[in-house]
């Protein structure tokens, strides 16, 4: 028989059985946050918040690269959209992201060469095509995306292509947990580890973390019966008082995570600090592009002129990032702040806490 | 939402494309059957009630699994006139071709148009040609207008949903846009994917004759399911609960959806349809559309309530709800 991956994992009788599970333990009221954009989608998706019982709330993180993406990094890339022969490439989410003046959505609608790319490859495609032009790649992203990047940077390298260029704001999830457990006001519980990115650092990027905090923390992957799971051990972990370091994504994720990405990423990048939306400068969080290939550092390259940076006013994106307000609790939300109209990028991203509430959450 | 410029969102189907239409374009033709925003126009000429419908077709790319956008030009504005309740009489042809664009295609378009119109009985009576220079256009656009006469008894439109109505789907979503996204530059699967775009006229007529008194018709194209349901819901001033999992899509479909962080409830589709039928009658349109070549898959996705009016919910598969709302603008995919 084969396992499609899919469907398996998206079984109501095995989902109700774990909710049945977490019902029957959970007295202790808790809040466990979700860190990765990704889950915060899957969530609200699969309704599970009004399954669960009252006694746990979720919070959604800072884990959508697009909400934390600094206001001046999307500034710099609108800039770079308006120099004369660029052709930004980047990934769809970035599009709508209101800069200070403008969006990169909005500066395609004014002429200027901005393509959505599923990937590098075809960013090298558009390379190799327009020989005229610079093309410039925005790497947004954590670590799932960053070894991908890396790649192409070498790449571009030993096939010598010349007109290819990348913006680095990528950034680093363990480094951010940190950040937000020695903020004195946030309080969390528990911690659903991102999929994705653990893929890629495995579970022993979590160790520092744990070993400090002592807080419970699980992987956990995307189907409803993942989550549900990951939930379900970290609740008992909690009633138990015996916190652990859990991998509930097993079928992905391993202690070492990929060896091959994680070299390929120290290779092209160095660990700088770095500044998150809303957050604030968090050390050794960010990528930067390592000297021997600043010849593919648009940052280097170019020179990239922005006006004073603002940060949208009343936008509680940063507060919400962290765990400290929900969407509801922000005075722009649904009301000057929509899909239609966003202010702030937790709005923008298909996976900003704000865009989910928006889209799935039950009115109340 | 305030912009200088026309986006793409503008044309996307979703919320943005809504508030062009409602805040820029109606205020200016301002009447009361434009301002219904039904599938077509319907109004009485002499007694007869007709339809009118009109469309553009400016899909990218021209050619694709199941069929090439003279297929979809013919079928879409059947389609929209079907969705009136209308019997589709008449189709005119507009074609605006990009200098250079090689005669071959040109008659493989044509022939399309051809056979499709023969299938869904209609004739193509009058058109207009246009050629542009290079660059003035993508290889070519075609607009198609339709008129059909809408029988006696007969009142479907988006406004007529009732608590208690059955909410009926004709088959898979989101064939046609991932289908035609899959065959786009840039992403290159080996999927047997293909567009579903078909007459639905035939079938309509059938549902008609087992049940007159159908209240809604909806084909869910750009926007997809999710779109058309909210439009729905609040032209009706409905609520509307669907549950996920009588929802069908093809494994192929979710699969790529799920690479790309697309939700297929918003993808467009061009040979489905919605009908909104009293819940005493739903069994007997039912079994009459699984009979038509392109209802096989019929099924009842869920039900028209009173409560929270102007909204879509539904229960997911693992019992939990969420709210289906209208797309904001295009659907973009994930970055990880």
């Amino acid at each position: 028989m084969s396992i499609k991956h899919l469907e398996e994992y998206r079984d109501p009788e095995i989902s109700r059985s774990i909710i049945d599970n977490i019902n029957k333990i959970s007295q202790k009221k808790i809040r466990l946050m979700e860190v990765c954009g990704t889950h915060t989608m899957s969530i609200f998706k699969s309704g599970i918040r009004t399954v669960l019982p009252e006694t746990i709330s979720l919070l959604s993180g800072p884990g959508c690269p697009v909400c934390v993406t600094a206001q001046h990094e999307i500034d710099a890339f609108i800039a770079l959209s308006r120099t004369d022969d660029v052709i930004i490439t980047t990934f769809g989410d970035l599009m709508k992201v209101p800069g200070t003046t403008s969006s990169l959505q909005g500066e395609r609608a004014n002429g200027h060469d901005i393509r959505i790319v599923y990937s590098t490859f075809d960013a090298f495609d558009i390379a190799k095509k327009n020989p005229g032009k610079k093309i410039v790649f925005l790497g947004v992203g954590f670590e799932t995306t960053a070894p991908a990047i890396a790649a192409s940077i070498l790449s571009v390298e030993e096939m010598k292509i010349k007109n290819f260029f990348v913006f680095s704001a990528h950034k680093l999830v363990p480094p951010a947990l940190l950040a937000l457990m020695e903020s004195s006001n946030v309080k969390i519980d528990g911690f659903i580890l991102p999929g994705h990115v653990s893929v890629i650092i495995g579970t022993k990027a979590y160790l520092p973390l744990f070993k400090k905090y002592h807080i419970p923390s699980v992987v956990a992957g995307f189907e409803p019966s993942d989550i549900l799971q990951a939930i379900y051990i970290l609740v008992k972990q909690i009633e138990t008082e015996s916190p652990r370091l859990d991998n509930a994504y097993k079928r992905a994720v391993t202690f070492d995570g990929n060896k091959k990405a994680k070299q390929i990423m120290q290779d092209v990048f160095e660990v700088v600090d770095a500044n998150w939306r809303g957050i604030g400068s968090i050390p050794k969080s960010g990528l930067k592009i390592r000297k021997e290939f600043e010849a593919y550092n648009a940052e280097n390259v170019f020179e990239i002129e922005t006006i004073g940076s603002i940060d949208p006013k009343g936008c509680d994106c940063g507060d919400i990032l962290r765990g400290l307000k929900i969407p509801p609790e922000c005075r722009l939300y649904r009301k000057t702040c929509t899909p239609m109209n966003p202010i702030g990028p937790c709005m923008v991203s298909n996976e900003g806490t704000c865009a989910a509430y928006y889209r799935y959450h039950s009115i109340e | 939402m305030k912009t200088d410029h026309i986006l793409l969102d503008h044309g996307g189907g979703g919320k943005i494309s809504h508030s062009l239409i409602t805040e820029t374009m109606l205020p200016i033709f301002d009447n009361a059957i434009i301002s219904r925003l039904d599938d077509g126009a319907i109004f009485k000429i002499e007694e007869k009630q007709f339809a009118f419908s009109t469309d553009t077709y400016v899909v990218d790319p021209i050619f694709f699994p199941g069929g090439n956008i003279g297929d979809l030009a013919v079928n879409g504005t059947v389609n929209d006139l079907a969705m009136c309740g209308a019997v589709p009489l008449y189709l005119s042809v507009g074609l605006i071709i990009e200098e250079g664009f090689p005669m071959t295609d040109l008659k493989i378009i044509l022939n399309g148009m051809r056979i499709a119109t023969k299938k869904a009985k209609v004739k193509v009576v009058t058109g207009d040609t246009k050629v542009v220079p290079k660059g003035a256009v993508d290889k070519i656009f075609i607009n198609s207008s339709g008129i059909g006469l809408i029988p006696e008894h007969v009142n479907i439109s988006g406004h007529n949903a009732r608590p208690g109505d059955k909410v009926l789907l004709s088959g898979s979503i989101a064939d046609h846009g991932i289908t035609v996204l899959t065959q786009r530059e840039g992403m290159n699967f080996d999927s047997p994917i293909v567009s579903d775009t078909a007459p639905l006229n035939h079938m309509v007529k059938r549902m008609l004759l087992a049940c007159e008194d159908i209240h809604v018709l909806r084909d869910p194209t750009r926007g997809g399911v999710g779109t058309a349901l909210n439009e729905i819901a609040i032209s009706s001033k409905v609520g509307i609960r669907i549950y996920e999992n009588k929802i069908p899509v093809k494994d192929e479909v979710s699969g790529i959806c799920e690479l790309l962080g697309f939700d297929p409830l918003y993808i467009a589709n061009e040979g489905k349809l919605l009908a909104f039928i009293e819940a005493d009658s739903a069994d007997e349109v039912l079994k009459t559309m699984r009979k038509d070549e392109f209802g096989k898959d019929a099924c009842i996705i869920g039900e028209v309530i009173s409560d929270n009016p102007g909204n879509v919910f539904m229960q997911t598969r693992i019992g939990g709800i969420r709210i289906v709302d209208m797309l904001t603008g295009e659907q973009l995919p994930r970055i990880c």
